[in-house]
This record gives C-alpha cells, sequence and structure tokens, in this order.
C-alpha cells in the first residue's frame, strides 16, 4: 500500500462523505428542523475513521454487515452524541452511510497498492461528488420553484428557510396561489395565446421550411453554396439587433400587439435552423427512391408529400419539438412587441406581473411552474428527437 | 432535353425557396440595414408613430327642441411634432336627418358628409360642430347616431423616410456612454461566461460517459436549465439570491457561513480579503456569470458528450495496456479527441454570450455594474426613448459581431484545410 494512495483515499472519501451529509442536513434545515452548524471537523473525522477502519476490516466481514456497523455507529454519533436529532433525519443519515460504506467496499489494501490508485481514487470519488453535486445544484431551483408556488405570503416571510408543505390543508388552499393566477391574473388565456403562437410558428415554419430545405438537398441552382453558408451566418444573428428596426415598423404597420406579428417573427428567427436541419436529413434519402417516383410523372409537390415526408417524420418531429421550444420559452420579442395585457404569452405574463414589486412572490412562482412544466414535459418524453435538434441548431442561443 | 430540365429543376428550386428565403430577408436581414439607416437620425420612442387625424364624437340634443341636435367633434393631431396634410372627413347620418347650417368646408351627399379641413399643423386641435335637423318630425335617435364613427385620413411625413442624416449618435456612443465600460462588461461576461460553461460542460460529459445508476435521468436533468423558459428560472433565481427572503442567504446564515446577507444581484463591489490583500470582485456581474454557466454549460455537455461517445474504446484500452492513469488518459486521449468541438463550442458560445440579452435584464436590467451592451440597446431605445441611438449601439454590436465570424470561418477553414 502506498503512502500516497492511502492519503487520497482518505481525504477524498471523507469529504464525498461530509459533502453528502451537508446536502442532507440542508434539505432537513429547509423542512424546519433546527440545523446551525455543518460540523466539519466532526464529519471529516468520523469519515477517515470509517475510511480507515474499512481498510482494516478488508473482507474480512461480509460486506453488508460491515456497512451495516459504519451507518450504526455514524448515525449514532451523529444523530444522538453531537447533537439529538429526530427520527426521519437519522433515517436519511443512515441511508447515506449505507450508500458510502458500499461505494468504498471496493477499495482495500491490496487496491491501494496497485499501480495509479491514488489517481483512481480522486477519480471516482469525483465522480460521485460530480454526480450528487450537479443533480444538487441544478434541480434545487426547479424544486424551490415548486414549493414557494404552494407557500402563503405570511409563511414566507416567517421563516425562509421552511420548505414544507402543509398536505393537511384544504385543496383550495394548498393551490390557492395557482386558483389566483388562474381567475385573478387571466392565466387561462395566456396559456391559450402561448399555445397557438407556439404551435402556429411550427406548422408554419414546416411549411416554409420542408420545401426549402428538399429544395437546398436536392435541386441544382445557382446561388447554392451562397444560400447555404449565409443559412449558418444567419442563425449566428442575435435578435437584440433585429428588436428596434422591427418594433418600429410593426408599430407602424399595426402588428405590434398582435399575436400574428409574433408569429411571423419566430417563424423568420426558427427558420434557418429547421432548413438547416431538414436538408441534413433529406440527404441522407437515397435518391433511387425520387427517381422512380419521376418516372411515375410525380411533380415536386407530390415527391415531397409523398416520398420525403413519410420518409422524415423522425426529423421533421424533432424540428417540430424544437421550434416548438424555441417559441413557447421566446421571451425578448414579445416584452418588444406586446404591451396590452390582453394579447400576452406566458413569459410576458410573468414578467408583467412581476414589475409590480407588491406581486406576491408566490403567484410569480406559480406562473413560472405553469410557464415551465409543458416544457420539460415535452423534453422528458421526447428527449431523443430533442437531443439532435440541439445538437444539430445549438441556435437558441 | 437535359437543358429544359436542367432549367426546370432550377425553377422549381426557385419556387420552394424563395417563401422562406422573402421571409428571413424581410423579418432579419432587412432590419440590419434598417439599424444602419436609422442610426444616422434622430428619432424617439414617439416619433415613429405616424401621425393621426382624431376625432372624437359628442352627441349632444337642444334643450326644448327634440327635432334638433348637436354634435361635437373632437378634432385633433395626434402627433406632437409632424404636420398632417390635406386632411379629409366623412361621417354617416341617418337617413331622415338633415344638417342644417353647415360649415363651408363640408358638403352633404347622399347622407353622408364629406368635410375637407386642409393642413393641421403638429398638435393642432379644434372643436367642430354640425347642428342636425330632423326631416320627418320623429325624434333623432341620439343612440343610433353615437354608434356611428367618423373616418379621418391625411397625409404625413414619416420621419423615418426622410433624408437628414447625423452623426450625432456615434459621437454619443463612443464618447459620452461610457462606452469602454460597458465593452469591458460585455467581454467579462462573455469570456468568463463561455470558458466556464465549456468547463461544466467538458466535466459533466466525461461524468455521463461513465456507467452508473440512473445515468439517463441525470442526462435529462443536465438539460433542465437549458431547456427551462428563461423567465421562470430568472425570477426564481432572484427569489433564491434575495437578499432577505432568498434562500441562499438564509441557509448560509443558518449555518454561519456569512454574517451578513449579500446582495447578490445588487452589488456591485465586494471587497474580499486574500491572504492579505484587498480583492475588489464585481458581485453582481459574477452573479449573473454564474447563472450564464448554470444555464447554458448543457449545451457544452451535448457536444462534448456527443463527441466523447464517439472515441473508439480501442484507444483507451490500449493506453491501460501501456500503463496510462486516469489523468494520462484524460490528457493524452480524450482532450485531443474533444479540442475540435471545443473550438467551436467556443466560438458559438461567445458570440451567442455577446448578443445575451433576456438573462441580465430579468435578472438585474442592468443595474449595479452589468450592463452590457445589449443592454444598452433596449435602455437606449425603450427606456431612454432614442431610437437612434439604440439603432447605433446594434451597429456596434453588428460590427463587432462581423469581426467574430471572419475570425471564425477563418479558423474553421483552416482547420478544414488540415483534415
Amino acid at each position: 500500500m502506498k503512502t500516497k494512495s492511502l492519503i487520497y483515499y482518505l481525504l477524498i472519501s471523507s469529504i464525498f462523505l461530509f459533502s453528502l451529509v451537508s446536502i442532507w442536513k440542508i434539505l432537513v434545515t429547509l423542512q424546519g428542523v433546527e440545523l446551525k452548524n455543518f460540523n466539519f471537523a466532526i464529519i471529516i473525522t468520523l469519515g477517515i475513521a470509517i475510511s480507515l477502519l474499512n481498510l482494516i476490516i478488508g473482507e474480512k466481514l461480509n460486506y453488508l454487515i460491515k456497512s451495516s456497523l459504519f451507518a450504526l455507529i455514524f448515525t449514532f454519533v451523529d444523530g444522538y452524541i453531537v447533537q439529538v436529532m429526530p427520527i426521519w433525519y437519522n433515517i436519511g443519515i443512515f441511508a447515506i452511510l449505507i450508500f458510502f460504506s458500499l461505494k468504498i467496499n471496493k477499495y482495500n489494501q491490496k487496491y491501494l497498492a496497485s499501480e495509479h490508485s491514488s489517481q483512481i481514487v480522486v477519480f471516482d470519488f469525483l465522480t460521485l461528488f460530480g454526480i450528487v453535486l450537479f443533480s444538487f445544484v441544478i434541480l434545487f431551483p426547479f424544486y424551490m420553484m415548486l414549493i414557494t408556488s404552494f407557500k402563503t405570503q405570511a409563511a414566507l416571510l416567517i421563516n425562509p428557510l421552511d420548505f414544507s408543505i402543509n398536505f393537511n390543508q384544504d385543496f383550495k388552499e394548498l393551490f390557492k396561489s395557482y386558483f389566483v393566477i388562474f381567475d385573478t391574473y387571466n392565466f387561462g388565456r395566456y396559456i391559450l395565446i402561448s399555445t397557438f403562437v407556439s404551435v402556429g410558428t411550427v406548422i408554419v415554419t414546416l411549411i416554409f421550411a420542408i420545401p426549402a430545405a428538399y429544395a437546398v438537398a436536392r435541386l441544382n441552382f445557382f446561388g447554392k453554396n451562397f444560400l447555404s453558408t449565409s443559412i449558418l451566418i444567419i442563425y449566428m444573428f442575435p435578435a437584440i439587433v433585429l428588436v428596434i428596426p422591427l418594433y418600429t415598423v410593426f408599430s407602424q404597420l399595426g402588428l405590434r400587439n398582435s399575436v400574428g406579428g409574433l408569429l411571423i417573427v419566430y417563424t423568420a428567427t426558427t427558420l434557418p435552423v429547421a432548413i438547416y436541419m431538414l436538408q441534413g436529413y433529406f440527404r441522407s434519402i437515397p435518391k433511387e427512391l425520387e427517381e422512380a417516383a419521376i418516372m411515375d410523372k410525380l411533380n415536386w409537390f407530390g415527391i415531397i408529400i409523398k416520398i420525403i415526408l413519410p420518409l422524415s417524420i423522425p426529423a421533421i418531429s424533432s424540428v417540430a419539438l424544437y421550434v416548438f421550444m424555441i417559441a413557447w420559452n421566446e421571451f425578448l420579442f414579445s416584452l418588444m412587441f406586446l404591451d396590452n395585457p390582453n394579447s400576452f404569452t406566458l413569459s410576458r405574463a410573468i414578467q408583467y406581473l412581476s414589475g409590480d414589486a407588491e406581486t406576491p412572490r408566490q403567484y410569480l412562482m406559480a406562473g413560472s411552474v405553469v410557464v415551465t412544466i409543458p416544457v420539460l414535459l415535452i423534453f422528458v418524453y421526447f428527449e431523443k428527437y430533442l437531443v439532435s435538434g440541439l445538437t444539430a441548431g445549438s441556435v437558441k442561443g | 432535353m437535359s437543358d429544359t430540365l436542367s432549367k426546370i429543376e432550377k425553377r422549381t428550386a426557385y419556387i420552394l425557396i424563395l417563401p422562406a428565403v422573402f421571409l428571413v430577408f424581410s423579418i432579419i436581414l432587412f432590419p440590419i440595414f434598417a439599424n444602419v439607416w436609422i442610426s444616422f437620425k434622430e428619432v424617439g420612442l414617439k416619433d415613429i408613430r405616424i401621425p393621426e387625424p382624431r376625432a372624437k364624437k359628442i352627441v349632444k340634443s337642444i334643450k326644448d327642441n327634440l327635432d334638433q341636435l348637436k354634435i361635437i367633434y373632437k378634432l385633433r393631431n395626434s402627433s406632437l411634432i409632424l404636420e398632417i396634410r390635406d386632411v379629409k372627413f366623412q361621417d354617416k347620418l341617418p337617413k331622415n336627418i338633415k344638417p342644417i347650417n353647415l360649415d363651408e368646408r363640408c358638403r352633404v351627399k347622399s347622407n353622408k358628409i364629406y368635410c375637407e379641413f386642409g393642413n393641421w399643423e403638429a398638435k393642432y386641435r379644434e372643436n367642430f360642430q354640425i347642428l342636425l335637423q330632423s326631416s320627418d318630425d320623429k325624434p333623432i335617435n341620439k343612440e343610433k347616431l353615437k354608434t356611428i364613427k367618423p373616418k379621418l385620413t391625411g397625409k404625413s411625413d414619416n420621419i423615418l423616410l426622410n433624408t437628414n442624416f447625423t452623426l450625432k449618435n456615434f459621437k454619443k456612443v463612443f464618447f459620452q456612454n461610457e462606452f469602454f465600460d460597458l465593452l469591458t462588461t460585455t467581454f467579462y461576461y462573455t469570456f468568463f461566461g463561455t470558458i466556464g460553461s465549456i468547463i461544466f460542460g467538458i466535466l459533466t460529459a466525461q461524468l455521463v460517459n461513465q456507467k452508473f445508476f440512473g445515468r439517463t435521468f441525470m442526462r435529462s436533468v443536465l438539460l433542465f436549465p437549458y431547456v427551462g423558459p428563461v423567465v421562470a428560472l430568472a425570477y426564481t433565481w432572484e427569489l433564491l439570491l434575495d437578499p432577505y427572503s432568498g434562500t441562499l442567504n438564509n441557509l448560509l446564515m443558518n449555518f454561519q457561513v456569512i454574517q451578513e446577507p449579500l446582495n447578490l444581484l445588487g452589488q456591485k463591489y465586494l471587497t474580499i480579503n486574500f491572504f492579505g490583500f484587498d480583492i475588489k470582485l464585481r458581485l453582481a456581474l459574477t452573479t449573473v456569470i454564474i447563472f450564464e454557466i448554470w444555464r447554458y454549460f448543457p449545451l457544452a455537455f451535448l457536444f462534448i458528450l456527443a463527441r466523447l461517445q464517439a472515441v473508439p474504446k480501442e484507444l483507451y484500452e490500449a493506453a491501460e495496456v501501456d500503463g496510462a492513469g486516469p489523468l494520462q488518459k484524460f490528457i493524452n486521449i480524450t482532450l485531443p479527441q474533444i479540442t475540435a468541438v471545443i473550438s467551436i463550442l467556443f466560438m458559438i458560445r461567445f458570440i451567442w454570450n455577446f448578443n445575451k440579452f433576456e438573462d441580465i435584464f430579468l435578472l438585474t436590467g442592468g443595474a449595479s455594474g452589468t450592463r452590457t451592451l445589449p443592454i444598452n440597446v433596449y435602455e437606449q431605445g425603450f427606456t431612454i426613448s432614442d431610437i437612434g441611438m439604440g439603432s447605433a449601439v446594434s451597429i456596434v454590436i453588428v460590427a463587432l459581431l462581423l469581426i467574430f465570424m471572419f475570425v471564425y470561418f477563418k479558423l474553421i477553414g483552416k482547420r478544414a484545410d488540415e483534415n
């Protein structure tokens, strides 16, 4: 066994344990339990002790017995000697320790003597650490958004750290923020508008993009190369430089505050990437099929409808989902073009709500949940299609 | 024969492409050129409204005379700046009603009143009256009269279309506007945001490229910040970071990490004592950059993961046989395999972060040292209501962008030549 490996193993494993326990403590604190300290020194010492014991015991004990033993010792010290904690806190700590002990089980004296063992230890724990930490950092804001929408103004002010939800209260009380945003702030209408704009954008974009992509993929014409590069350059251009001229022109044409105006802009901004994605896919369809169709005297319209479309369902779905997501999430243009509450999209409505400093935060969060849930559901359900869209386009900005 | 075929092919291609090209041209390319035009003009937000002749119709009964009615039209020019020429007026009357003592600018023709008011200067106002008499002794239906709306037309100059140009806006952009400050803030935001998101992208891609329980779930979760609506996420963060009721500050204070709440989004500088040196950290800017990294590292993650999954396993196996540890494998195999994708990512993210507007706008509104060029476009155009200035700042952005793109395509071209 190498000393360097041993030190790495002891330190890294105990730091990992500390971070696991700390995250659990944060989550427990948010349930209203009073906890004032991470007890860094104690947890690290315990962690080093357990890791060391794990090496000494090695395989003399069955790994399940060993893990339970470690978990019991740790839980006892942390939950009864250092501070007295409720039982469910200790159950969590126990589970974390079981997990931790199972993870360190594979390290024994022989393992730490092998080549590169210090590096492997560091990489192993960094991986574990990364998984836990990234999940926490990413999910926490979403968790907070959801919880806050179920709280009352008073509860939020009294203890901002209390994330517990009282499920015993009336259904209407629990979902009060949601009832308020739908009844008072008209969110039902905004959902309809957002849906209409997003679905409309998808349909119009596809109607424009499919023929254009087919032409770029299959036909020869003057300026084709120029067009292909232009597509790339155009989708690098940011919305913010389009805003002022579009605002002036749309004002003068009376297109502001109209859902139609928004639809035109969304379609134009998503068209380049839609064409780019589709033409890439169309190229992969064997040409022979179309040649047979030309023999059958089909014109281009027939070719697209009868041959290209049925074969490109996956690509078209991913473009459709991707465009839907962009349109649904879009904020800048809806901010610029809409100032009449009758034609707000969801994003604009939430921003409008927040403009009033008096608006209780839980309403804002309820609105945020309403606008976030559809995209996340669509994303999780159709992830396969969407990921290919994201990588092909990367144009969302 | 083949000649006509290729002609047909060409024509078909143009028919297929034209609608898309037209739309993209008018909504994306035209505004970029229009920016140039507007940036050389002195135009305010209120100038862009086309002057309109307006009339408010008020119907009044006349005492002791049910057969007669008075209509007052409150006429005005909606513009405070521009005149309207050749104002024409038209209103309908119910059948049994005739005007009496009609103004000489007007005439009646088949139940309609036509008037020609000539030119109205800016801010023009007039109370214009018409006396009406029922022709068949029945009382006049007042309500019906009210529902008929008069029509007015007129010609006016469009301030955007005249040819008065000025360099004022650009002078202001470069000399009065703390331009250097704007530029450095934008570069900090762009550079650190880009580097940060790439570093986290590499870390997470490396993570997910390994086998562990819940890996597919992890992959979805990592993409949440990128697919979520910016409005919802920005407000959630704002609540999370609030100095008084925010969860983060309260947690940190609860666990005694900090003694005083930090105003993470509202404080420009934070002085940190680092081994005896006072370091001034741009606090709000750092927070905004962290949000940006949080939101956009998933893109880097996706790209790098896709690349990592294409690296042949044999490379790693061979390295293992040669006795390479994880670190050597990462440096000698993984990194060279992903440099190409990283350089592309760097350019894409750099350009996009450079133009990012929503995130900062929603989090700080550009206050506390987070004013970047895109934020400035909005502020000039819509807060200060100077459309010309906003356009001038847009032009600066476009110019810088073109330089970045030139460099980008040069580099890409070079790489393509090398391969």
